[in-house]
């Protein structure tokens, strides 16, 4: 297991040294630049703003540095946000988008996968339609539809909760992790009901129902461990976007989270911030997907990684 | 507008698996269960429309009555009318780039450095200039010297006095190029300031002096009659040169800055709150009423919206630009719109076809439009429809109307047909032409609205075109693709030169490239004109000669829009829309019944209440006669519109 874990560290660095390539020199394509505004600075002052950033010099050289900084943990400051430096602003905004997404996520499992097998026991009856079409709708409705809805019900119309504004209080996130979770849970319900029914079917289940074990005991103890495996591996790319916050979301309640400079970084030109939290958002890519696959070793016996590469 | 922006990279993962489970029953059972099922999810979907019903048609909202406000007889309002806490919260925009004041730019930023710093002079409720750190100030004969006496109570808010060598440092550091401050040709009248930007002379060049302790003296190349209004903006702020020398580019952050103004940073929250209080050495502390402000930045405007409905804010940086008639229905007392220093309008590339060289085409495009329909079924906020690029309002400026402006649309219809004839198109030829505006909503609409009047009256093919605001700021500076493009302007300082400088030929903003060396030598005539007469009619003689050259479709005068709520008071709307929360205070919510109004609604003219007039006086402010800014609307304005542009 540990040879294993040390291969995928060790692959995932050219994987973040591709990532950091492509995306350094794509968002350098684009055109205008961060200093323009509709106000035209005067030639000598834009010469003085580009040589304090370094984007005078050749693009090659400014990649260099870039990288230099980059395995010095150095984001570099914010081209947009004068006063800050990339890594101040994720620091200040990482752990806000952590805590709403860790909490939508957990309400996403607790829910979503309690009615994904309920619904997979009553397969085909009345009550799993009405789930599985509740679930539906849970995924069709898309964020921006579903949070003024909600800021209008439980904010304007009955006064319980604020419209929006953040702090590390419960009626401050309720909203927003709601309206993050709603879509996972539906998610994570389908994804569940679907392979339950499949494990269902299959002879070890059989095998366990006939040695006469309570119907509880075979959904919980022999069931569900294996049917949560496309749960987790849809988990794994999932959390990480849920984790980097979501535009719509903090747009919405005006949160501060890290969700918004993958957008205004992008439109502001800031390509140190749009770096950063690329970057950040591609580790925790790489992150989850390895804890997927341990994951998947823990849940199914029949997976194992080292003996695998032995056998290879 | 909301970005589709959620990253779900798992989709198709999802379907693959759904799909093995989700089998059409066969057994008549299922198909009986399949329509229950059905059933309850139409049930479902109707439910779900309940609240959607809202978002239309919301009962109306309740607004806090204030009590009526009595003042003491120096003008302070009385304890007793006054909310028992005073805490002004702030919708502001989008996020400030940063609060340096010489680095800063954009109007939330400004919002805030105004709270924070002062400058020399500042401006008053009704936004004439004002003293402000400067108690008075001699200008001598030839217009080219001033000599400021700093107010002997102003001290920094850690109690050292504000001195003149304050400013010398400050202003050196705006024009030093390694500053890079972004409005820093806002000190370009200054003595060498110009040689100093371009590097040919160091910083301590530049024409200032401390005379003594207290004493401020600029000189200046050219007699600027604005030079006072300049000294409101942000960039001729003072800087605390200790603080910044010991903690470099984070001295504005909170704990660290120190500022002469009215408020003090107490916390900044990115992307979340930016708090003030009050400055308990600030050299008026005494008269200022509002204990803290605090900012909130806002990426979209339904939020700041929903925020203000839900009462958390009591005023906010804009509306939805989607929601008059419904904001006119129901929240008519909060909301606040007057007429802005700023012009909509549309350019022409004048160095491409078909508008090079072409001046009866351009000017067929302008007299096809039809303002008024813009202004009162797109724009819809009371925007004034204009064909002059300087908006009314200045006191010393009168804009030229052209006479186009005075015929009724169905004749400058008629004239633009000539035009466009004489032009060299018809029915069977047309003009096809690109129009080019920066992706919003709002923008869209009023593009649609121009091209089908274009195609109405004249039979012109127009391609729509938008673009992310970069990249389009790129097209239009680089004249290669663009024909007709939107544009605006919100002016710097309160003159008309602001608008009248961006079609210089060498202004870096010229992006019709309007090249005509008679407009350069007016303006370079304008810039060192003494006589105020001689100078204003320089300055209306080269905007007809703009207007003349069809070098812009002026289109209407933007209005500032906001919710305010009713307990705020102390505040007046002006045409810089420049708001200090010093001048601001809360008043108590009315108990029970509310009063009729109409006393203070019903005032047609304009003019405020006497209760404002009071406050005005209140902090011992003494107008400049020579500079006085009163707004006045313009005898267009329909008596719809001026009554929402009058305070209420």
């Amino acid at each position: 297991m540990l040879r294993y874990s040390l291969k995928r560290l060790a692959s995932a660095v050219p994987t973040l040294f591709l990532l950091i390539t492509v995306a350094f020199f794509l968002i350098r394509i684009a055109p205008g630049g961060p200093f323009d505004s509709e106000r035209a600075l005067p030639a000598e002052i834009e010469a003085n703003l580009a040589a304090k950033y370094h984007l005078d010099e050749p693009l090659v050289m400014q990649y260099g540095r870039y990288i230099w900084q980059i395995v010095r943990l150095d984001f570099g400051p914010s081209f947009h946000y004068l006063d800050w430096t990339v890594n101040d602003l994720i620091i200040q905004g990482a752990p806000v988008s952590f805590t709403l997404g860790i909490l939508a996520l957990i309400m996403a499992l607790v829910v979503g996968i309690p009615i994904g097998v309920w619904a997979a026991w009553r397969q085909n009856r009345p009550s799993d339609y009405t789930v599985m079409g509740v679930a539906m709708i849970g995924i069709s409705i898309p964020n921006f539809v579903l949070a003024p809805l909600l800021i209008l019900l439980f904010a304007i119309t009955l006064g319980w909760l604020p419209a929006g504004g953040w702090e590390y209080s419960f009626s401050r996130m309720v909203l927003p992790v709601i309206t993050l979770a709603l879509p996972m849970i539906a998610y994570v319900a389908r994804i569940t009901r679907g392979s339950m029914i499949e494990v269902l079917h299959s002879s070890f289940i059989r095998t366990a129902r006939a040695k006469g074990l309570p119907e509880k005991e075979v959904l919980i103890n022999h069931a569900l461990k294996p049917a949560l495996l496309p749960v987790i591996s849809y988990l794994g790319p999932a959390a990480a976007a849920i984790l980097t916050g979501s535009v719509v979301v903090e747009r919405i309640f005006t949160i501060p989270g890290i969700g918004s400079y993958f957008v205004q970084g992008a439109l502001n030109r800031d390509y140190t911030l749009v770096m950063g939290v690329v970057i950040l958002y591609g580790i925790l890519i790489i992150v989850f997907n390895f804890l997927v696959d341990l994951l998947y070793a823990w849940l199914d016996p029949r997976i194992r990684y080292d003996d695998l590469e032995s056998e290879s | 507008m909301y970005y589709h922006g959620c990253r779900h990279l798992v989709q198709s993962d999802v379907q693959g698996f759904s799909k093995q489970s989700d089998g059409v029953p066969s057994d008549p059972r299922s198909a009986r269960a399949m329509k229950v099922w059905a059933i309850m999810v139409l049930a479902m979907l109707l439910a779900a429309c309940q609240p959607h019903d809202e978002v239309d048609e919301p009962s109306k909202p309740r607004l806090p009555v204030p009590v009526n406000v009595e003042f003491d007889p120096e003008g302070r309002p009385l304890p007793e009318v006054l909310a028992s806490e005073q805490t002004l919260h702030r919708g502001n925009g989008e996020e400030p780039q940063t609060l340096d004041p010489h680095l800063a730019e954009g109007v939330p930023t400004a919002n805030i450095l105004r709270d924070l710093f002062e400058g020399l002079t500042t401006t008053a409720p009704d936004g004439r200039i004002v003293p402000g750190a400067a108690i008075h100030w001699d200008i001598s004969r030839d217009g080219l010297t001033y000599t400021f006496y700093l107010d002997p109570a102003g001290t920094w808010s850690n109690g050292e006095p504000v001195t003149a060598d304050d400013f010398v440092w400050s202003w050196r550091r705006v024009v030093d190029p390694n500053t890079a401050a972004a409005y820093g040709r806002m000190l370009a009248p200054v003595v060498n300031a110009e040689q100093i930007f371009s590097g040919e002379l160091p910083p301590e060049e530049l024409g200032v002096t401390a005379l003594n302790e207290s004493t401020f003296q600029v000189r200046l190349d050219d007699p600027t009659p604005y030079f006072l209004g300049l000294l409101t903006h942000p960039t001729t702020y003072p800087v605390h040169r200790e603080s910044f020398e010991t903690h470099g580019s984070a001295h504005v952050r909170p704990g660290n800055l120190i500022s002469n103004g009215a408020y003090v940073l107490t916390d900044w929250q990115v992307r979340s709150r930016i708090e003030l209080a009050r400055n308990l050495h600030f050299r008026d502390a005494d008269n200022v009423i509002i204990e803290r402000v605090i900012y909130y930045p806002f990426e979209d405007e339904n939020t700041e919206f929903n925020r203000f409905r839900a009462g958390d804010l009591q005023w906010t940086y804009q509306v939805p630009s989607s929601q008059f008639r419904w904001l006119e229905r129901n929240l008519d007392e909060a909301l606040m719109v007057a007429p802005w220093f700023g012009t909509y309008f549309f350019s022409f590339n004048l160095t491409r076809e078909p508008f090079r060289d072409n001046l009866e085409l351009r000017r067929a495009l302008n007299l096809a439009i039809d303002r008024e329909i813009i202004t009162e079924r797109v724009s819809q906020f009371g925007e004034i429809p204009t064909f002059n690029l300087i908006p009314p309002g200045l006191p010393d400026y009168e804009p030229p109307k052209p006479e186009y402006a005075e015929w009724t649309q169905e004749e400058r219809e008629e004239e633009a047909r000539r035009l466009y004839r004489q032009a060299g198109y018809s029915e069977s030829d047309p003009l096809t032409v690109e129009l080019r505006y920066n992706t919003s909503e709002n923008h869209r609409k009023i593009a649609v609205a121009v091209a089908a009047m274009w195609k109405q009256t004249l039979g012109v093919r127009t391609r729509l075109v938008n673009e992310e605001f970069r990249v389009f700021l790129q097209n239009r500076a680089q004249r290669r693709v663009t024909q007709v493009f939107r544009a605006g302007w919100i002016g710097d300082y309160q003159d008309a030169f602001t608008f009248l400088e961006l079609f210089h030929s060498g202004h870096g903003r010229n992006d019709a490239g309007y090249n005509n060396p008679r407009y350069d030598r007016l303006l370079e005539q304008i810039a060192s004109e003494r006589i105020p007469a001689l100078r204003r009619n320089l300055m209306r003689e080269a905007e007809r000669m703009l207007l003349a050259d069809q070098v812009i479709l002026p289109t209407f005068i933007y209005v500032s829009k906001r919710l305010v709520d009713p307990r705020l008071q102390g505040w007046e709307e002006n045409i810089m829309d420049y708001h200090l929360t010093r001048y601001m205070y809360l008043v108590r919510e009315r108990g029970v019944e509310p009063e009729e109004r109409t006393d203070e609604v019903d005032d047609e003219g304009g003019e405020t209440g006497d209760g404002r007039r009071e406050t005005d006086e209140q902090a011992g402010l003494r107008p400049i006669n020579a500079f006085p800014v009163v707004f006045r609307l313009p005898s267009s304005v329909s008596p719809a519109i001026r009554r929402i542009a009058t305070p209420c």
